[in-house]
């Protein structure tokens, strides 16, 4: 009878496996990483109180628990939303997040800073919002398609939140870069929120576009260009990008805003001389703008990151204000990190300034070595892969545009800011996503987590075509 | 589409690869030069933080790292501080500034070597502290002590050479300091100490052994009878003329024996190298000189360890016989004048040397170093740096310096039932300068032990009325006696 009975439950569980089997191994195994991800966020919590007081206590253990909670809650609203979804991305996400708390949060300690004048504080309360807004997010867009519908609006509020921060009343001068805005108690950077809205309407807009732009235009050169019509909303953003970079003082926005730009336009039309055109004006450019910055007073601070670049062990450059002493000191802390690193809490990462959050990879590749630093990287790549994965697969143009712009622009930023403290490339000061100090940049990196992660599960869920 | 994105991956993944370069050049390829620079203060700020290790002498710590409860952590503390101030130096915690064993052997001491790097890996997994290594010296405390007391308020240094091994069992060098005034945590309170050590006559800071470069003067006559007796042409036997004064060939100088006489020990106006050298007589060993020639004798110098920058750890001064072309350069250089210049140690060593049967030993002051757990990590052994003369040539060059202790010119090193082999020197530096005062030999001259060298500077005190019998010489017995007594 025991016999029967089980036959019978295989044999049911046997006629739905097709279509839930798959899916629920993806998320099981999404679990198994989500556990484990957070148990090396946890070990480093741990770390570092053993590192810097020698002992462990309890005090972000409620923020931990709460933090555990939601990320548990964004896997469970997978579960029921987007079963299909990609399992590595809400894990890697988890994993960059702690990690980037316990070294906020040992910076902290040295700074004996608790409560609201935490930066592990705030940051733990805006992993909360920012994990709130992707569950938001996947609960909201069922289907990525739909934003395809808002592609001149978020053209529109790509400009707005790109230019709110020149406003008078809300925007603030923070560093020297105006890119912040302020509202109440809460700084926050919309120009991190434009990467998202920037990549919908690129791919929006490409979509429609791309025919024309990669069939119709004039030669000239050797090169088609395309028509005044289609290159018109390309301009504009051209002239933002400019803006930004003139007028808010921000490079690395700039920078990437351009980047994200180019990779779309080449992905969705395929002209690789538009791409190296667009290389070689940015080269070119930052070179002319070094130039210029002789003349231009509002751009010296370009002139000064080349030279910093270029000469940051230079006793002058070393001492001057904004020199290249916050740069070799990340490349000290670096150093004396190692192979092996100092470990959690038992370096000096707070020489450095800001090391917090433009400089927390230093201070990660200081207390973890570059073998911590490598691992970092190597979930970065992982990431950046998963994304274009959904690119390839992607079946719909539009699904495949915003998946490569979401993940480029996490590769760029990645690129940017670590190659800037690594000296690939001058310094630009933007974040390192999920693990900088910063409420707007970790919103954005989540809500990127979630429209990738619905993208996947789209995508999964399409009919294939025979290959 | 998927063309272009496979090529934007490509770049993405070259990007990617330029990050993994770049961090892999920066901590590991050129991490010692981003740490050695001096702007880069967190290899200093992590050296409080360690437990140093001690210096150690006989079993007892004369250098050892106190918990502290200022941001230093840990006080330096030298236990009979001046006694031992030449051999541990010192090491300053707000400057991070170090001198001596504490720092030619920083890195054993603060746990940063290369051979610590599998605790530092253990350390990194068990959140242990890291603890520095114990260095253990050769000193030994009787001729410490011995050598100490024996040189008093006298400007110069005394060092004591094991004969079979090099080991240093002594090396002081006056006027000595206390380290401890240096080792404050209070940055006002060492600028002071500092100033004043460095304002003082003496250079109490600098260690005289190691690191004076003296006019050897009749110290030198044993390499040059060793040169003569070498070669092969000369026999202790052979005779030079012997006048009362000399004029050195091409010049107008004239020079004398100390006695301002023909050779004590000559006869029918000959003397023999066994007589010149026992009565340390200039005028046959500038005739002596220029038959051997310069560069007969500057082998023979380099051959005892002379142009050679020996580290015991820390580093010696190069003693230096130049070579010279000059006839009267080379005559007034084989009594050790002219540009001959030597360490206390070097002269040490020479005696150590023709003591050990021609063979120079390297000289060392680090007997092992002990991890935290006890355990040896480095353990001293005896090195040859090469042979300076052969055994018969050494037993000749005794004999000679036994009958000069004995009988010559170095009757105040004698020792009842001892016999001791040695040498005198009293040097020039110049037109009414003090002279410089050496003693350096070995005992027992039959079955040598230990040898030794005494520097006595600024002519101590007596101008130049002072010699290396009167001054030098009963400083080396004291400290003989000392040790063969222990």
């Amino acid at each position: 009878m025991a016999e029967s009975t089980r036959t019978g439950f295989v044999g049911t569980m046997t006629s739905v496996v097709p279509r839930i089997r798959m899916p629920r191994r993806l998320r099981n195994l999404e679990l198994g990483l989500l556990v484990f991800a957070f148990a090396i966020d946890v070990a480093a919590e741990v770390l570092v109180q053993l590192g810097t007081k020698g002992q462990i206590d309890g005090s972000l253990a409620f923020y931990g628990i709460a933090l555990g909670v939601l990320a548990f809650g964004l896997h469970i609203t997978l579960r029921f939303t987007a079963p299909d979804a990609d399992p590595f991305i809400l894990p890697i996400a988890t994993v960059l997040n702690g990690i980037g708390i316990a070294e906020i949060y040992r910076i902290d300690i040295h700074k004996a800073a608790s409560g609201w004048d935490a930066a592990s504080v705030r940051q733990i309360v805006w992993t909360a919002i920012a994990i709130v807004c992707a569950i938001v997010v996947l609960v909201v867009v069922r289907n990525h398609r739909m934003l395809q519908r808002y592609t001149y609006l978020s053209g529109l509020l790509s400009l707005v939140l790109v230019f709110i921060p020149l406003l008078p009343v809300i925007g603030t001068k923070n560093e020297s870069a105006k890119v912040w805005i302020q509202i109440g108690p809460l700084n926050f950077q919309p120009g991190e929120i434009a990467k998202i809205t920037l990549a919908v309407f690129f791919a929006g807009y490409l979509v429609q576009r791309r025919e024309s732009l990669a069939a119709v235009g004039t030669r000239f050169l050797g090169v088609t260009f395309p028509r005044a019509r289609d290159l018109g909303p390309i301009a504009v953003i051209w002239l933002m990008t400019l803006a930004v970079i003139l007028f808010e003082r921000d490079l690395g926005t700039g920078l990437l805003y351009f980047g994200l730009f180019l990779a779309v336009i080449y992905v969705a039309t395929g002209r690789t001389s538009w791409a190296l055109m667009g290389v070689a004006a940015l080269v070119g450019g930052a070179f002319a703008v070094d130039w210029l910055s002789s003349v231009l007073p509002k751009l010296g601070y370009v002139h000064g990151r080349f030279e910093n670049w270029l000469h940051p062990f230079s006793q002058h450059q070393y001492d001057s204000v904004g020199g290249s002493g916050q740069l070799v000191q990340g490349l000290f802390g670096l150093a004396h990190g190692g192979l092996l690193g100092t470990g959690l809490g038992q370096g000096q990462p707070y020489i450095t300034p800001v090391a917090d959050s433009d400089y927390i990879v230093a201070s990660i590749g200081e207390e973890l070595g570059l073998i911590g630093l490598f691992a970092i990287l190597g979930l970065y790549m992982i990431f950046v892969a998963r994304a274009f994965r959904i690119g390839f697969a992607s079946e719909d143009d539009f699904g495949k545009l915003l998946a490569v712009g979401l993940g480029f622009v996490v590769a760029l930023q990645t690129f940017v800011v670590i190659g800037g403290i690594t000296r690939v490339i001058p310094v630009t000061g933007l974040t390192a996503p999920f693990l900088a100090a910063g409420g707007s940049s970790l919103v954005a990196n989540w809500v990127i987590s979630a429209l990738l992660l619905r993208l996947s599960d789209t995508v999964r869920n399409q009919p294939r075509q025979a290959s | 589409m998927n063309r272009e994105l496979k090529r934007v991956s490509v770049v993405v993944l070259m990007m990617f690869v330029a990050l993994f370069v770049a961090s892999s050049a920066i901590q590991v390829g050129y991490a010692d030069a981003l740490g050695n620079d001096p702007r880069n203060t967190r290899a200093i700020n992590d050296s409080y933080n360690v437990q140093r290790g001690s210096i150690i002498v006989d079993g007892k710590a004369i250098a050892e790292s106190r918990p502290s409860d200022d941001r230093y952590k840990y006080q330096r503390v030298y236990t009979n501080g001046e006694l031992y101030s030449s051999v541990t130096g010192y090491l300053s915690s707000v400057t991070g500034a170090a001198t001596g064993i504490e720092s030619a052997m920083n890195q054993e001491l603060s746990g940063t070597s290369a051979s610590d790097f599998f605790t530092r890996l253990k350390n990194t997994f068990t959140g242990k502290h890291p603890q520095g290594n114990s260095v253990e010296l050769t000193i030994d405390p009787v001729a410490q002590r011995a050598a100490f007391e024996a040189l008093g308020n006298l400007q110069g240094s005394v060092v004591v050479e094991e004969v079979k091994t090099g080991r240093i069992l002594a090396m002081v060098s006056k006027p000595d300091y206390d380290p401890n005034q240096l080792a404050v945590h209070d940055y006002s309170a060492y600028l002071k100490a500092y100033q004043q050590l460095e304002s003082q006559d003496g250079s109490p800071l600098v260690n005289k052994a190691i690191t004076d470069l003296n006019p050897p003067g009749s110290t030198f006559k044993p390499v040059v009878t060793s040169a003569a007796l070498s070669s092969g042409k000369y026999t202790k036997d052979s005779t030079f003329p012997n006048p009362s004064s000399y004029q050195l060939p091409g010049t107008s100088t004239v020079i004398h024996n100390d006695t301002g006489a023909a050779c004590s020990g000559g006869s029918k106006g000959k003397v023999s190298i066994e007589m010149a050298q026992i009565w340390s007589c200039n005028i046959p060993f500038a005739e002596l000189g220029l038959k051997v020639g310069s560069d007969a004798i500057k082998k023979q110098a380099e051959a005892y360890g002379w142009g050679h920058q020996f580290e015991i750890p820390m580093t010696v001064s190069t003693s230096q016989y130049p070579g010279y072309d000059d006839p009267a350069e080379v005559a007034q250089s084989a009594f050790g004048q002219q540009s001959d210049r030597a360490t206390a140690l070097q002269i040490c060593m020479d005696s150590a040397a023709i003591a050990n049967g021609g063979v120079v030993m390297e000289p060392n002051l680090v007997e092992s170093v002990i991890t935290p757990d006890l355990q040896k990590q480095q353990q001293f052994s005896p090195t040859e740096y090469g042979r300076a003369t052969s055994e018969s040539v050494a037993k000749t060059v005794t004999q000679m310096m036994v009958r000069g202790v004995n009988e010559g010119t170095g009757t105040n090193a004698r020792i009842n039932g001892v016999s001791v082999a040695g040498k005198t020197g009293t040097a020039q530096n110049g037109e009414g300068d003090p002279y410089t005062l050496w003693f350096t030999g070995f005992a027992p001259a039959d079955n040598p032990d230990i040898a030794i060298s005494v520097v006595v500077e600024d002519g101590g005190g007596l101008g130049q009325s002072g010699t290396g019998n009167s001054v030098a010489a009963p400083i080396a017995r004291t400290v003989l006696e000392a040790v063969l007594n222990e």
